[in-house]
């Protein structure tokens, strides 16, 4: 195949994601975008020029060589790009569905600035589907360390800190106080975002590495990190976001209330709403309100969708330009139909002579001056109060540090929002104990968490260096 | 996989179960409680743990079978499996030397008092227990709690077994008697009884504490269906419960929660009703 021009290059237009029709998908779990083909990634990926700077590269939070990975895909070499993207990133095929491109690497790509940006997120997930399905699994490496590693959650820091430091000849522990891996990945984005499927393979894949994966073990509760310390040769704590926030509103605890937290967990990890005998149950409406503008209220509100309700609202105080949630993720709610009420904040929450929800108090917003987020500040409309009828409320407003770990670790050091303080090697104030992802963060991303668990591995590979394995085989 | 070691029926639907658990009979204390699910995609229940032997390696749970799911847990027998037990969770007991202590079982409620008051007898508290049911074969672990209680007493709702009543009664005389009267008590049982039971301890100003069970679905503080009213301000029953002031206790908004997934198929019914009147309008 001749290399095309520049010119050749920059006259190729983005490639569309194929996806399930909306109307359909709206009644469905199953992934909303279907993939590219093979023709159409090659075709895709031709659209990079190879830039001399890469930006995208520094818009990556685990630094994935992206230019390479891109110039095999268009070659057709779907396996040289797999290897590529393995090095730097354990978890592709997630990432290709989560990351948010558009601050990222796609955020900087030269070729958005003139038109639309190289498809890379979309390109990642091709090339990590297409090895799940040809390339067979990685073998543990032929020689240990001796060195043993505790890493307490499943979730995307905890399986990239364990692939990484099992790569490099350690063996790895997992704790999972769930009864099922992945954390967020299971528990919290939807199976029509990101199919349990992709996770599992993710999980089969380091157990392929030899790493153990132990469920049903509550670091700070059934083992103590003191415990681990002593008997690991070192620790990885990334036991990920904390508890749900509330509206602190009069009537929050009424039933039809639940933060997105149990809203999603009910339906992604228990399997609420496949109606079984003896399974977990979710309360559904006609109606379903959520607040929040993130990712988390985009998934809690298009699985009320999912689950029947007729009008699935999104009420948001700030309008679509602040709204934090990935900008393909609001793009689809839209086509499934969610309704987005812009500038409008709760005032109470009113239920009927039963307990139930039967209507929301609002009141319309207009935004002000930036406030410390630099986002403009919403300021209430004095008189612009009024009942929005609803049956089920979804808070989805953040989660705050989980303190049954920190709280049996003194020895841990926490900033004022009780998150463990780390030094730029991931490490804590505790010697060969690391930590990484919301833990150390508060809420923050699946990318952010396996960029903290990469750093945390070379630091813990590092700190291993000059020491001697505490149990000899 | 927890393996069952024993499983008995001690009261009508109600279970004493023993289950391998080695890490949790180690770091258990009185007052936690473990998350069970029975199997793949069944629902995850909090159970108190009644009692541990961290030597042979495991914990006791005491099982009223009351739901699909409990029901369930209860039908494994001796030799079979759990597929998961993960804990132990919640704030232990804080077992202080009071001196007089009254503890109040209820039903099913006894059994999570019951390592309680082990723990306040065994702290040097003088233990004065009262359990009650609603005849004599739901009274529950009334020989176990006498080994350590200065005084048992039983309350029936038929009279079949002690005094004809509820619980509140020989605690209404403990309370009125100066040189009977407890420094604190401590009632776990179903939610109308420790309502009752902290409205009279709140006339005669004796600090009390009940134990609270809401729905919940991780335990571990990730979900805030557990969340309780106490004092004004929103609390999680398993991180910082499941023990809480019952002077300070919502105990109306917690019935109403509690009863959220029974009235479910109800409420969903309304709402078909509701449904089908607008598509008519």
């Amino acid at each position: 195949m001749t290399a095309l021009t520049p010119k050749e290059r920059l006259a190729i237009d983005r490639v569309k994601m194929p996806e399930q029709d909306a109307k359909q998908r709206a009644c469905n779990f199953t992934e909303v975008n279907l993939g590219l083909t093979q023709e159409r990634a090659m075709e895709e990926a031709q659209r990079c020029i190879a830039c001399k700077n890469k930006p995208c590269v520094d818009g990556c939070p685990v630094g994935v060589r992206i230019p390479e990975f891109i110039t095999a895909v268009a070659a057709g070499n779907f396996e040289e790009a797999a290897r590529i993207l393995r090095v730097d990133n354990a978890l592709p095929a997630t990432t290709g569905r989560v990351c948010p491109q558009e601050v990222q690497c796609e955020g900087v790509c030269v070729r958005g600035k003139k038109g639309h940006p190289v498809a890379i997120g979309w390109l990642e997930r091709f090339v990590a589907d297409w090895a799940a399905e040809h390339m067979p699994k990685e073998n543990p490496p032929t020689t240990s360390t001796g060195f043993r590693v505790a890493v307490v959650g499943s979730g995307p820091g905890g399986l990239t800190t364990a692939g990484e430091l099992a790569r490099l000849g350690h063996k790895v522990h997992i704790f999972e106080a769930l009864h099922d891996t992945g954390g967020v990945l299971r528990y919290g984005i939807p199976e029509f975002r990101l199919p349990k499927a992709v996770v599992d393979r993710e999980v089969e894949n380091l157990r392929a590495l030899g790493v153990v994966i132990e469920c049903n073990v509550i670091v700070g509760r059934t083992l103590t990190v003191d415990e681990l310390a002593a008997d690991f040769d070192a620790v990885f704590i990334a036991n990920g976001a904390g508890l749900p926030m509330f509206l602190d509103v009069p009537g929050e605890n009424f039933k039809g209330v639940y933060s997105a937290n149990e809203y999603l967990t009910r339906v992604n990890l228990m399997g609420a709403g496949k109606d079984e005998k003896g399974g977990t149950p979710i309360a559904r409406g006609e109606t379903v309100v959520v607040f929040g503008g993130g990712n988390v209220a985009m998934d809690g509100v298009r699985t009320a969708k999912r689950l029947g309700a007729a009008h699935a609202i999104c009420a948001y105080r700030r309008t679509k330009a602040e709204m934090p949630a990935r900008s393909e993720e609001i793009a689809h709610a839209e086509e499934e139909g969610i309704e987005f009420h812009y500038l409008l904040a709760p005032l109470e929450i009113l239920a009927d002579a039963k307990g139930w929800v039967r209507a929301v108090r609002v009141q319309k917003m207009q935004l002000g001056e930036p406030d410390a987020s630099g986002r403009r500040r919403p300021m209430p409309i004095a008189g612009s109060e009024f009942e929005m009828p609803c049956q089920i409320v979804v808070v989805a407003l953040g989660t705050t540090a989980n303190p049954l770990l920190t709280n049996a670790t003194p020895a841990l050091k926490l900033n004022k929002w009780k998150n463990i303080v780390v030094d730029a090697k991931q490490a804590t104030a505790m010697a060969g104990v690391f930590a990484g992802g919301d833990i150390v963060r508060g809420g923050a991303t699946v990318i952010l968490a396996m960029g903290d668990g990469k750093v945390a591995a070379y630091g813990i590979d590092e700190y291993l260096k000059n020491k001697i394995p505490k149990h000899q085989a | 996989m927890f393996r069952v070691i024993r499983n008995e029926e001690i009261a009508p639907q109600l279970h004493q179960m023993v289950i391998e658990a080695p890490r949790i009979a180690r770091a258990r204390k009185p007052g936690q409680f473990v998350m069970v699910r029975c199997s793949a995609g069944r629902e995850r229940i909090p159970l108190t743990i009644a009692d541990d032997d961290p030597k042979a390696g495991t914990i006791t749970l005491i099982i009223q079978a009351v739901g699909t799911s409990t029901r369930e847990i209860v039908a494994v027998p001796a030799g079979g499996y759990l597929t998961d037990v993960a804990g132990p969770l919640g704030l232990p007991t804080e077992i202080e030397q009071l001196g007089r202590i009254a503890c109040v079982g209820g039903g099913a409620g006894t059994a999570v008092l019951f390592p309680l008051a082990k723990a306040l007898a065994q702290a040097g508290n003088e233990v004065t227990t009262i359990i009650g049911g609603r005849s004599e074969k739901y009274v529950i672990l009334q020989q176990e709690l006498g080994a350590f209680s200065k005084q048992v007493f039983v309350t029936t709702e038929d009279g079949s077994s002690g005094e004809k009543g509820f619980v509140t009664l020989p605690l209404q005389r403990l309370l009125a008697d100066p040189n009977q009267c407890p420094a604190a008590v401590y009632a776990v049982g179903p939610v109308p009884m420790m309502k009752a039971i902290s409205n009279l301890t709140r006339t005669f100003g004796v600090h009390t504490i009940v134990s609270l069970n809401p729905i919940m679905v991780d335990g571990t503080g990730m979900c805030g269906g557990c969340r309780v009213t106490v004092a004004g301000k929103i609390k999680f029953a398993c991180v910082d419960g499941p023990e809480f002031d019952g002077h300070q206790v919502d105990f109306d908004e917690l019935s109403a929660r509690q009863a959220t997934y029974l009235e479910l198929d109800e409420h969903g019914c309304r709402l078909d009703q509701q449904l089908a009147a607008m598509q008519k309008d």
